[in-house]
């Protein structure tokens, strides 16, 4: 069946079986590679995008329940070509990650985290990043990236 | 400018973070083609038939291949390791196969490989194969499969012994009978798996026209297999590309070769004439890619009354799954790192490898070095308590002396030299561990205050040793561009160490540009020919002295070209920032772009002796590894209703000699206590009597999240090793090793199990498990 999907800001149409998982959509129908697939059962959370603004396993949805849905995904957060936005520059420069599989799905999760937590302190951000498995840094270099970059938008503000 | 031992960022992680990087599943091909396999259900059983009439019937369904169909492209695996070269050895070869033909020796196995236009009619195709089996009794009590009457996991050797090897120096009875104390205890280890967070997968493509083979591949090794599949296939090594692109995390088990689905997808694409992919699922991972750790030891530990060992006897039995193409690896750093930081005067170490119907058995980060860590330091606690010496005390007695160095154990290593220790320096490691954690104050105040409050503090603190930087060799080819970039490729693969960086800043530190102009390619056979892979923490030792010794050739060819141009003696030129210029005339410098492009003229002659461009291959090969050592101390507390732990603090003090990137060794160190927590205290494979796993999913396998690792401190010492130009030792498996004897001493200490009559003899340790124990006594 055909559906369209709008991802970070652009609509993508295509023709799908409805059996179609979304994290398989996005990747192989789509493209959008960045979306890492860990566990296929939604437990290791690699595969998270953003579901009209909420962390979602796009493992544990198919392609045509995301049909007239707003998608973002790790491609979407970079201002531009080359370029880093402040989470993914906290991450890098805090080590928050090795092999780089998991990092997307973290950094989709993080950037909601934030959004609703600006000023969250080490707890929370562990409990934020406990859906998120990570199997190389431990999650301390992860968690000093995230308040890396809370503190860092603290900063920005005028008023800071 | 300098940028050798600073914590620098890394270069790879812009394109990780922005999504970009290619990692095997990526990997998109005109008419690509999706493989499932057809699985064995059983550990043990005889195929009687196998129907894969309607799998092939099936709409978009191009191909079912089963053991028959593969002709004399059936065989078994190689062996990879060979066995040492220990006199008296017993070794049983019995490698892998691709597909069963007519003996199932563990579940997931595999049968047949349906090959399909997408995954998901592979997938249907699989459900409409159907197989007839006559189950035998499965193999997986180590003690069992010994006995008598037993089933053989291979019927033809009428034994399930895989190996058998006998270590032995010094007098261990003359030992034992000069002994004030003697304490003999069994240790049990059990079976986990290393859970990369991304799977095995591989894609393969025949390109007939140019007659070349590309195999992308989540391997460790790539070079290896790039040889082996060429010898397999018929083909001559040029004419098959392996790449190993970013890998989402190794730890051992994708350095096992062959896998299977390595030797079939290939061999697949050059019979379909149509690129093949395979991607492990979750389920497959946790029956097809190896696993490690299943160990039981009766080891004893002879003292003297000052607690001076006097000798160590250990036997023990080692799980290597249902075939052992890995050879002795796991159980021989089970054997040679149980010496650990000590002198053991007399040492007699016997174990046996045993087959089980039960996933193959291979490295995973410790590889072995776990279980002899956990056996001398129980030992060494249980001995402290019978003594009445402190436990940093008694290990602090029996360190090697520092001027000891390199001192030789006596033993063959996984790499078939003798175990030597090049360099080590324990007690201040050990210092700084006490300092930390406050181990004086902890002892005299914060636990008996803890205990009065009704609260069960425990301190751990435990010590080790890590083989590490083990040959054979790895080479480097150095390389300044036009653009005056310089690039490094280099034969092994990367999972996540950061070698992007950490081998941008060996050549950055020899060619004086900046690290971010270094572009370092690892894991793809067409750009580096020679290799032999990423395992027991061996990278930065050798790769990384190789890249040292490659780039030192280099600038030795930039400085003579430049003296040519600017007609002066190679001694007045200064080379930085990219560029060279004579001492004093900074302003009249010339680029290594352009340096570059004088060392490949258009004209003229390239003189005899002298090579165009600025480039250099070198290899490095040191004659033994590099011991690195350390000490982990821990603060614990539990639940005394649900045995539930809370780490409160968490010191490694680490020395790997000289450090290259101390943020990337920091993550290294971190990501390795967290396995080694995991390991602890979490990640057990559960097995029923059939041989069935019981728990293959993340949903029932758990591994640390980020509320289960503490924040870790860590220190380092550093004594720089001898063997290698850098002066540097491994770093990868510190983290993970000492974990297990960490938490068993730190659970006696914060439960009082002594006191009760309880030990902790077995890892890992879950809280049901840990509440059994205590209901003991």
């Amino acid at each position: 069946m055909k559906i369209t999907v709008r991802i970070n800001g652009a609509n993508h149409t295509r023709d799908v079986e409805p059996r179609l998982l979304l994290s398989d959509f996005l990747r192989h129908d789509c493209g959008l590679t960045g979306t890492h697939v860990g566990c296929e059962h939604g437990v290791c959370g690699a595969c998270t995008i953003l579901w009209d603004g909420a962390p979602a396993r796009a493992c544990l949805a198919f392609a045509v329940q995301a049909e007239g849905h707003e998608l973002r995904t790790v491609e979407g957060l970079a201002p531009g070509p080359g370029q880093l936005n402040p989470l993914q520059q906290a991450f890098q420069d805090s080590h928050g990650l090795q092999c780089g599989y998991c990092t997307p799905g973290i950094l989709m999760t993080m950037t909601a985290f934030l959004e609703e937590n600006p000023k969250p302190d080490e707890a929370q951000v562990r409990e934020a990043l406990s859906g998120n498995l990570c199997r190389c840094t431990g999650y301390q270099h992860i968690v000093d990236a995230v308040l890396r970059a809370a503190r860092a938008a603290e900063q920005r503000k005028p008023n800071a | 400018m300098n940028s050798f031992g600073r914590p620098l960022t890394r270069n790879e992680d812009p394109r990780l973070l922005r999504g970009e990087a290619l990692f095997v599943d990526d990997v998109e091909l005109p008419g690509l083609l999706h493989v499932a396999f057809f699985r064995s259900p059983h550990a043990h059983a005889h195929l009687v038939s196998l129907d894969v009439t309607a799998a092939r019937a099936r709409e978009g369904v191009v191909a079912v291949v089963t053991a028959a169909d593969l002709g004399d492209y059936w065989q078994p695996g190689p062996l990879l390791v060979p066995p040492p070269p220990v006199p008296g050895m017993v070794f049983n070869q019995r490698c892998q196969v691709p597909l069963v033909r007519d003996t199932a020796r563990h579940v997931g196995e595999p049968v047949a490989m349906v090959i399909a236009a997408s995954r998901y009619i592979a997938e249907d195709a699989v459900g409409d194969i159907s197989a007839e089996w006559e189950t035998l009794p499965a193999v997986g009590d180590l003690e069992a499969a010994l006995a008598s009457g037993t089933a053989y996991v291979h019927a033809d050797l009428g034994t399930n012994v895989a190996a058998e090897v006998h270590q032995a120096r010094g007098d261990y009875d003359a030992a034992a009978r000069a002994a004030h104390l003697i304490l003999k205890r069994r240790f049990t280890y059990d079976r986990g798996a290393s859970i990369p967070m991304e799977t095995r997968g591989v894609v393969a493509q025949w390109d007939p026209r140019a007659d070349r083979l590309t195999v992308w591949d989540t391997t460790q090794a790539p070079v290896v297999i790039r040889n082996g599949l060429a010898g397999m296939l018929g083909l001559s090594e040029r004419q098959v590309r392996v790449v190993a692109p970013n890998i989402g995390g190794g730890f051992g088990p994708k350095m096992m070769m062959f896998y299977p689905e390595e030797v079939l997808v290939p061999w697949a694409a050059m019979r379909l004439g149509r690129p093949v992919k395979w991607i492990e699922d979750r389920l497959e991972h946790f029956f097809a890619t190896t696993h490690e750790r299943s160990q039981i030891h009766d080891a004893e530990i002879a003292l003297d009354a000052s607690g001076k060992i006097l000798g160590v006897k250990d036997v023990f039995l080692h799980d290597t799954g249902a075939y052992d193409p890995y050879g002795l690896t796991v159980p021989l750093n089970s054997q040679c790192t149980l010496l650990g930081c000590y002198v053991v005067p007399a040492y007699d170490s016997r174990f046996t490898a045993v087959f089980t119907n039960r996933t193959l058995v291979t490295p995973y980060r410790g590889a072995g070095r776990q279980h002899g860590v956990f056996v001398m330091e129980r030992l060494l606690d249980l001995a402290a308590r019978e003594l009445g010496l402190d436990r940093a005390e008694i290990r602090r007695r029996n360190f090697i002396p520092a001027d000891a160095f390199p001192f030789d154990q006596g033993v063959i290593y996984q790499d078939f030299s003798r175990l030597s220790y090049d360099s080590g320096d324990y007690e201040p490691i050990l210092d700084k561990a006490l300092a930390a954690i406050g181990y004086a104050d902890f002892i005299a105040r914060v636990q008996p205050e803890a205990r009065a409050a009704g609260r069960s503090l425990g301190l751990g603190l435990v010590c080790y040793v890590e083989g590490t930087g083990i040959g054979p060799y790895e080479g480097a080819k150095v390389q300044v561009q036009s653009s005056g970039k310089v690039s490094l490729a280099t034969g092994i693969g990367s999972q996540g160490q950061g070698h992007a960086t950490a081998f941008a800043q060996v050549v950055a530190e020899q060619l004086g540009v900046d690290v971010r102009d270094v572009e370092v390619t690892t894991g793809d056979t067409d750009q580096f020919y020679w290799g032999v892979g990423t395992f027991a923490s061996r990278g930065a030792v050798v790769a990384g002295s190789a890249a040292h010794e490659a780039a030192k050739v280099v600038r030795q060819k930039v400085l003579k070209t430049a003296a040519a141009h600017f007609e002066c003696a190679e001694e007045d030129l200064v080379l930085a920032d990219g560029k060279v210029h004579v001492a004093g005339v900074p302003d009249h410098a010339i680029t290594l772009g352009k340096l570059a492009g004088l060392a490949n003229p258009m004209r003229g002659a390239v003189t005899p002796g002298t090579e165009p461009g600025l480039e250099a291959t070198s290899y490095f090969g040191p004659a033994s590894g590099a011991t690195a050592s350390g000490v982990h101390a821990m603060i614990i507390e539990f639940d005394a209703g649900t045995l539930r732990p809370t780490i409160l603090d968490y010191v490694v003090v680490h020395d790997c000699g000289t450090v290259i990137n101390p943020l990337i060794l920091a993550g290294q160190i971190h990501g390795g206590v967290a396995q080694g927590i995991g390991n602890a205290f979490f990640e057990q494979l559960a097995w029923d009597e059939n041989g069935q796993l019981l728990n293959a999913s993340l949903a029932d396998y758990l591994i640390p999240t980020a509320l289960d690792v503490p924040r870790m401190r860590l220190e380092h010492t550093v004594t720089p090793s001898p063997l290698n130009p850098l002066g540097v030792k491994g770093a990868g498996e510190a983290g993970a090793i000492p974990v297990g004897a960490l938490f068993a001493q730190a659970i006696e200490d914060a439960l009082q199990l002594p006191a009760r009559g309880i030990e902790i003899l077995e890892m890992p340790l879950g809280p049901s498990r840990l509440f059994e124990i205590t209901q003991r006594g």
